[in-house]
């Protein structure tokens, strides 16, 4: 039996683990085109169990929570700044998707009913702990920032004016206030992500661990810049300068990991992530280009918000399925390894 | 630091540094596979036991193993490796003189001449050898899988072992990616999480785990951790002594990447082989460092947005 692993290479199966002439003779005539990947691994199968997270709910979480999180910061700002349209389209844009962003994570529980259990403890030994709790602190606060940022719209409804005419004090205090706590929590919910997936002993998560959290930032300020492009030219500079930033920050982090990961960075070059990968870059320039030359052009700008906003996905869901891929093939996992143990036992 | 989280806790007593001041002696197994006959009695036992559910009966035709590897539903997995490599000469220890014996001295109605091997007349040291080993759970000193839960299902005995309390899973997952070992994993049709428990409610009881006491062999070794360490260290002598050099301990060491198995190998080759990680670390080893890369990375996304402001106030003039 052959067994060629996900990279095509075919692995070495057990060691010599070949018995009869039939599959001799079977190995001479299917000679792979890529020379046998020289490690040892059991009949290629893989040394990890992969994750079981789904998609979309996942790389679509890590997606939105950057976006929700960058989303936050550009939405104090715009109020600081007194831009109007800014801070309602950024703050909606993040108690959105972190709303969505929660569904995704309670649907892709193999007990959605339990969800409340991830309130249960709090373990800094675990991102996913921290996580829980920064979103349950996060998406209040997100959520009441929105509906300052919305309150002159809601001054039609009659129980909000009611409340603003009543309590403009408290009504003001909690407004400013959250919109504030949205920014504080903001950058920790579009940062964390790196550290749940780099917590993990998949190689291609883990060992990127220093520059992860520079990609994902990065790519979430790009999304939350694209959103706020599409506010009118007049309001939408910050947006456009934060997009920029992001997208530079985004693809220098990244080439930085892929440099240093050497071979178990290849699954973010090819198969399903390296797509991914590829699509991303090209958008996150486009998008880029387009928001410093359209500047004057709403159009434009909306477009390139766009491409940025697909950039930002493209970014997650690559290096999700990168990391599913480097779990799925021995040779991420053995690799490394064998080479550490033998540099260790040189040394000594 | 909650009490459950372990790659934090100090020496290499588990259950002490989770708050068992009084706890018995950490309990372990040594699975000595150069006495295993791959009789799968241990997969057996193990399933019944603890009634895991099948999971397929499936022939992957690569070799007498159909079971694949450790999952939801297989918590002992017995590999069988082929090797063209000698392993030594088994020498049955018998003598026999006189006529009477000549049929029992032939072995076999085959006369010795004809034969490779048979029972009285051992043949000559082979070029095929064949390995197997039945893998398990390691209950980590450092455990990945207890460290990441974040519901506290995931957590650690007096015994020192490591065990799901199924009535908290909640299925995120996220143990599954984070063992270094590929041993824990979700459950189809289930959603949560299950893995080897050393059998807690037998030792709990005194008994010994299903899979220890079913093995004809002696393969599985279940008890105190110190004394399985110092047992195998001889056991390791004793096959050295006897020409045996490929045999070394697996999963032993209590300063490797995970501090020391709770569950450890006697293995006749590189465990990649064996579908082992040669050189596995705890993943939250390195979580300090991770934080600090997010606390870096979230400043900058504030530093960023800042800039972004300040550059379009400056536009604006």
């Amino acid at each position: 039996m052959s067994h060629t692993d996900a990279a095509g290479n075919r692995a070495r199966t057990g060691r010599n683990a070949v018995t009869g002439g039939r599959r001799h003779r079977r190995k001479h005539g299917e000679q792979p085109m890529v020379p046998d990947a020289e490690f040892g691994s059991y009949y290629g199968l893989p040394v990890l169990n992969a994750p079981v997270w789904k998609t979309p709910d996942v790389p679509g979480y890590l997606f939105l929570g950057g976006l929700a999180g960058a989303g936050s910061l550009l939405g104090a700002g715009a109020a600081l700044t007194r831009r109007p349209t800014l801070q309602r389209i950024t703050t909606t844009g993040s108690i959105g998707s972190a709303l969505v962003s929660l569904a995704a994570l309670v649907h892709d529980l193999g007990r959605p009913a339990r969800f409340l259990n991830m309130l249960r403890v709090f373990k800094p030994s675990s991102p996913m702990s921290v996580g829980s709790w920064l979103l349950s602190a996060y998406a209040p606060a997100a959520g009441v920032a929105a509906v300052w940022a919305h309150r002159e719209g809601l001054v039609r409804v009659a129980a909000v004016s009611s409340v603003l005419e009543r309590f403009p004090t408290i009504t003001r205090i909690a407004g400013t206030g959250a919109t504030a706590a949205a920014a504080v929590t903001g950058p920790a919910v579009a940062a964390y992500t790196a550290a749940l997936l780099s917590d993990t002993a998949v190689p291609a998560w883990h060992d990127g661990y220093r520059e992860l959290p520079f990609v994902f930032i990065g790519s979430g300020a790009a999304a939350a810049g694209g959103l706020g492009l599409f506010a009118p030219t007049t309001e939408s500079v910050p947006a456009r300068v934060f997009a920029v930033l992001g997208a530079g920050c985004e693809l220098f982090a990244f080439e930085r990991m892929r440099s240093r990961l050497g071979m178990v960075g290849e699954p973010y070059d090819t198969g399903p992530g390296g797509m991914y990968l590829k699509a991303s870059k090209a958008l996150a320039v486009c998008g880029a280009a387009g928001a410093v030359l359209g500047r004057r052009s709403r159009v434009i700008s909306a477009l390139s918000g766009a491409a940025l906003f697909a950039a930002s996905a493209a970014t997650r869901w690559g290096v999700f399925h990168a990391g599913l891929t480097s779990a799925k093939d021995p040779k991420y996992t053995v690799v490394p390894q064998r080479e550490r143990l033998n540099q260790r036992r040189t040394r000594q | 630091m909650t009490d459950t989280a372990s790659s934090t806790g100090s020496g290499h007593d588990p259950a002490a540094a989770s708050g068992y001041p009084d706890h018995p002696p950490r309990m372990g197994f040594f699975t000595d596979t150069s006495v295993c006959i791959g009789c799968k009695a241990c997969e057996v036992a193990c399933k019944e036991w603890n009634l895991i559910p099948e999971d397929g009966l499936d022939l992957t035709g690569m070799s007498y193993d159909n079971t694949g590897g450790l999952s939801a539903d297989t918590w002992r997995h017995v590999a069988f490796i082929e090797q063209r490599k000698p392993i030594g000469v088994q020498d049955p220890g018998l003598q026999h003189t006189g006529d009477v014996l000549a049929m029992a001295e032939q072995g076999a109605a085959t006369p010795p001449a004809d034969a490779a091997m048979n029972p009285t007349t051992p043949g000559q040291a082979g070029e095929f050898r064949w390995l197997m080993s039945s893998d398990v759970c390691k209950h980590c000193t450092h455990a990945a899988c207890l460290d990441v839960c974040p519901t506290g299902s995931l957590f650690r005995t007096e015994f020192g072992t490591v065990v799901v309390q199924e009535d908290i899973c909640n299925g995120c997952g996220y143990c599954i990616p984070a063992c270094p070992y590929g041993v824990i994993d979700r459950r189809e049709g289930d959603g949560r999480a299950w893995k080897c428990t050393l059998c807690y409610d037998r030792i709990g009881a005194g008994g010994e785990p299903a899979c220890a006491k079913a093995c004809p062999t002696e393969s599985i070794q279940f008890g105190p951790l110190d004394q399985l360490r110092e047992r195998a260290r001889q056991r390791v002598e004793q096959l050295h002594g006897e020409g045996v050099a490929d045999a070394r301990l697996y999963g032993a060491d209590p300063d490797d990447g995970v501090g020391g198995d709770g569950a450890f190998f006697l293995l006749l080759d590189e465990p990649e082989v064996y579908g082992l990680p040669p050189d596995p670390v705890v993943t939250t080893r390195d979580l300090p460092s991770m934080w600090r890369h997010v606390a870096a990375a979230a400043g900058t996304l504030v530093g960023m947005a800042a800039a972004a402001f300040t550059a379009a106030a400056f536009g604006k003039r």
